[in-house]
């Protein structure tokens, strides 16, 4: 079972047993120096060549200086090799691992296994053959596993909620009392699993150092710096063989942090310098596109934003009030063709150009509109029946906006061609589509658009933020939660669910408003119900689901790996529903909280305290 | 208490039947609370107390028949039922299950706030105020209840029995002048049972008007000033503890009539040496 539904009361039981005994029997020391050795020499195999042709992309055939792929590989046997040290009680090492936990430096090995063997079999079969290795590259498979065996033979500690054991001598071969080779294998392999498996560790983290607070900020800042490092990296992967390395190494990264407690500490000081975290964030996104050279990049950050953006706007009415809207992006589509039919594009069958605040107005208006009209009679259904209906109210959308074409009905957007040629915004006398310098920084027209959508995902962060944590969003979670109950508690169920949906319509209307320019063509095929391109309504769901309902960050997340991979592992194109289908699915059996699990879950976490029935206190108000 | 006391009754229920296709889960049933009164409903299993209750807080449109609140008529609709000032527990309970047990109590408070989305995107001082005195009443509540230590648990991790009192802080929180309980000691041990007595006897003496269901016949006549039986959809009979109890049809609907013919003495032995046994060992777990 899912150890996050575990009640507190089974968990107050358990035993926090610390470490168990290390999967492979070594002495401790001869198992730190192991590690430590493999990511040494996983480090320095770097400098070597790995392949012998520069066909493979990134250039590994330098022997002197890593290259590519094989920066990653430097990164996370660093990391590692940081990690290890941290048990070592290494003075200044010791905060990078809070919880010292092994565990972090087992991800981490294994992440640099990862993105290793994966550059090293792509080689071979982009080349066609290990002969195309490098002792180098050998060097690096090895040392990489090298390291992973070390962590391994450290003590590790794990999910205990598992009946350890017991379940081992259960099919033991009769007669031997030995337990059979598969019951083996696969008592490893779920040992494995629970030792990877992202969860609390066992041992809460002693509590951190007091700071002070501009210490606090500084770390916060300094934290948002990295991120922007890393997010502005993936973006920039130049091809899809360093994005997928790029991608094992972060995650499985990311995962060891996590377990060695950094992350948590991170979240916790995030959560008490609210204000200085969100303007952090904010810089660090407004810091992007001077980053950046080109406007390659910058077009593919500004779609990331648009995405995200309207997966915010989705988890207002899907995971606030656990309304299940699978047309949302209809809405998206009403706010880009309002744009667009006052932008005073020739194309715009209105003869008419409104000032941008006027379109953005209007845009976000005709969407509360299209909101309500479709909600009104779609909201008094339960469960399913919203799915099917919202469904199909966005087929309905598409299909019409794709026949007022003037020949099939009135004519207003016509038909499948859509409007093409919206104008740049001029804001102020700011004009978008001309590249401005300010001193030395050039920002592109994308620049301009990102900065500007950068706008809109702070509005849509803070209205989530503020409306969530409120009488209105306890009103919605409590609906989601259980609606007849929340109808009995006083709620006027119908009026709360029109109004999360109207909202969220709202936000989607504000996002096509931008959307309709930076894409300077809006068609009817932009909003599908599943397709290949990112914003619509089945990726949408997913950005939110995988992300993490009812969170900001999730959604923000969710969006930009699903908008990344379809752009950047152009081999997948064929596959990626097929491939997408199955990410959901195993995401849905291995991690169903998404991503990054709501405050709501991960209070359950710190539910330690106990209580037996000696403390079930007599009412203070009945003794008088 | 007498009903000439208060003016009008807390909840009069006139001629209630409700139907579901051919079964009639309650018929005709009339009832009136008054001010500060507990009353009891007991019945059978399936006599329709349930269903009786979602009848009155318009969880059920009732097929016939009339409940008015302080003498104003009743819509059947449930977020109105609570805002006129009826609040209710449910038998099985129903909790906002992933969220804080200060919530949970918070958004009882739903009625008696009116911060609209507007005000929160504001925030403005009028807001803070407002969410400031939604905390307050809700941990004063949590205090009278005694989940304070529990403010930030999430509802699911509560012990049962906590569970139960958290349903009945968030029924509290609505301010009602009546207070409907579908059992509230179901699940419970002893010492909990007595201490949702005491409570129930706070929440009287605060001014609220209580009619509880229950199958713990000690919780009841111990608890409540006047009691209804319910029987296959019909009031049997009403009145005070004593006269309930030493009512004939309720024991008989209780245990059944004897068969035809009368139970050979065997069974009639068996019966009574497994009663002697279930008593036995409620006074063990009492202890
Ligand atoms: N929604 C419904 N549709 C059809 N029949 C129903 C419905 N609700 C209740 N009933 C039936 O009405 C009868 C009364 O049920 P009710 O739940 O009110 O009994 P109860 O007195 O609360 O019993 P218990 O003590 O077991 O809680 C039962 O026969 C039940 O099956
Ligand atoms: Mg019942």
């Amino acid at each position: 079972m899912n150890p996050h539904t575990t009640p507190a009361a089974t968990k107050a039981t358990e035993t926090p047993a610390a470490q168990t005994a290390p999967l492979i029997p070594l002495p401790l020391t001869t198992a730190r120096a192991l590690t430590a050795t493999g990511a040494l020499l996983s480090a320095a195999s770097t400098f070597l060549s790995w392949t012998w042709t520069t066909r493979f992309p990134g250039n590994l055939t330098v022997n002197g200086y890593p290259g590519g792929l094989q920066l990653l590989t430097l990164t996370g046997a660093l990391l590692t090799l940081a990690y290890t040290l941290t048990t070592w009680n290494i003075p200044g090492l010791r905060w990078l691992n809070p919880a010292g936990s092994n565990n972090a430096t087992a991800l981490l090995a294994t992440a640099t296994l990862a993105t290793t063997w994966y550059t090293l079999v792509t080689i071979a079969v982009q080349l066609g053959g290990l002969a195309n290795l490098e002792p180098g590259g050998y060097t690096a498979a090895l040392a990489t596993l090298l390291t992973l065996l070390g962590t391994l033979a450290l003590p590790l500690d794990r999910h205990t909620e598992d009946t350890d054991g017991t379940e081992d001598t259960q099919d033991a071969t009769p007669g031997t009392g030995r337990p059979k080779a598969t019951t083996r294998a696969r008592a490893l392999a779920r040992t494995a699993l629970r030792t990877i498996r992202p969860g609390h560790p066992h041992q809460q983290p002693p509590p951190p150092r007091p700071l002070p607070p501009w210490a606090e900020i500084l770390i916060i800042a300094a934290a948002f710096g990295i991120a922007l490092g890393i997010v502005t990296y993936g973006i920039g992967t130049a091809y899809g063989e360093l994005f997928t390395g790029f991608l094992l190494l972060a995650g499985l990264g990311t995962a060891g942090l996590a377990r060695a407690g950094l992350l948590g500490r991170l979240t916790a000081l995030t959560a008490k310098h609210r204000t200085p975290t969100v303007t952090a964030a904010f810089i660090a996104a407004a810091l992007f596109p001077l980053t950046q050279d080109t406007d390659q990049y910058t077009l593919i950050a500004v779609n990331i934003l648009i995405f995200s953006t309207v997966a915010l706007g989705l988890n207002v009415v899907v995971g606030l009030a656990g309304l299940l809207d699978l047309g949302y992006v209809a809405f998206l589509g009403v706010g880009a063709y309002t744009a667009a039919l006052v932008s005073g594009t020739t194309a715009s069958t209105l003869d008419i150009h409104f000032p941008f605040w006027a379109a953005v107005l209007t845009g976000a208006a005709a969407s509360l509109v299209f909101g309500v009209v479709i909600g009104a009679p779609t909201l008094r259904l339960r469960g399913d029946y919203l799915a099917i209906v919202t469904l199909g109210f966005g087929e309905i959308f598409r299909i019409t906006v794709g026949n007022l074409n003037g020949e099939s009905g009135p004519s207003l957007t016509n038909g499948p061609n859509g409007i093409p040629n919206i104008p740049d915004l001029v804001l102020f006398g700011y004009s978008f589509g001309d590249t401005h310098h300010l001193g030395t920084i050039a920002l592109n027209p994308f620049a301009n658009y990102y900065l500007l959508m950068l706008l809109f995902t702070v509005i849509v962060v803070l209205v989530f933020s503020r409306a969530g944590n409120s009488r209105i969003g306890r009103a919605w979670i409590a609906i989601r939660e259980d609606e007849t109950a929340a109808t009995a508690m006083g709620i006027n169920g119908f009026r709360l669910k029109l109004l999360a949906f109207a909202l969220g319509a709202t936000l989607a209307g504000l996002a096509g408003t931008v959307q309709a320019h930076v894409a300077y063509t809006v068609v009817p095929e932009q909003y599908v119900f599943a397709g290949p391109v990112p914003p619509n309504s089945a990726f949408l769901l997913a950005a939110v689901i995988l992300g993490g309902m009812g969170t900001i960050s999730g959604p923000l997340l969710g969006a930009a790996l699903l908008y990344l991979i379809p752009a950047k592992l152009q081999f997948l194109q064929d596959y990626q529903l097929l491939a997408f289908g199955a990410a959901l699915i195993l995401l849905m059996r291995f991690r169903p909280e998404g991503l990054i699990p709501n405050r709501r879950r991960q209070l359950e976490f710190h539910d330690t305290t106990t209580t037996g029935p000696g403390t079930l206190t007599h009412p203070e108000a009945s003794t008088p | 208490m007498t009903a000439t006391d208060a003016p009008a009754p807390v909840l009069t229920a006139t001629g209630v039947t409700m139907r579901f296709g051919g079964l009639t889960a309650v018929h005709d049933v009339d009832l009136t609370v008054h001010h500060n009164e507990i009353v009891g409903l007991i019945g059978p299993n399936g006599a329709g107390k349930t269903t009786f209750f979602n009848c009155l807080t318009g969880l059920y449109t009732p097929t016939e028949g009339t409940v008015t609140y302080k003498s104003s008529a009743l819509p059947p609709k449930p977020h109105l039922v609570t805002k006129a000032g009826i609040a209710r527990t449910f038998q099985n309970i129903r909790l906002f299950a992933n969220m804080t047990v200060l919530e949970n109590v918070q958004v009882g408070r739903h009625t008696r706030t009116k911060e609209g989305l507007f005000s929160a995107l504001l925030r403005g001082p009028a807001f803070r105020r407002a969410e400031k005195a939604s905390e307050e009443r809700a941990m004063e509540l949590l205090a009278f209840t005694g989940l304070a230590p529990k403010r930030d648990h999430l509802a699911r991790n509560l012990p049962y029995g906590e569970q139960r009192k958290l349903e009945i802080a968030r029924a509290l929180a609505s301010d009602p002048g009546l207070l409907l309980l579908d059992e509230p000691t179901a699940g419970m041990n002893p010492q909990e049972t007595r201490a949702t007595e005491a409570l129930v006897h706070a929440i009287r003496a605060q001014g609220t008007a209580v009619l509880v269901i229950e199958h713990d016949m000690r919780f009841i006549f111990t608890l409540c000033d006047r009691v209804a039986v319910l029987v296959q959809g019909e009031k049997l009979t009403e009145g005070t503890a004593d006269t309930v109890q030493a009512d004939e049809r309720v024991i008989a609907a209780y245990l059944g009539t004897p068969f035809e013919g009368a139970p050979g003495e065997e069974e009639a032995a068996e019966v009574a040496a497994a009663e002697a046994r279930t008593e036995e060992t409620q006074e063990g777990d009492q202890r």
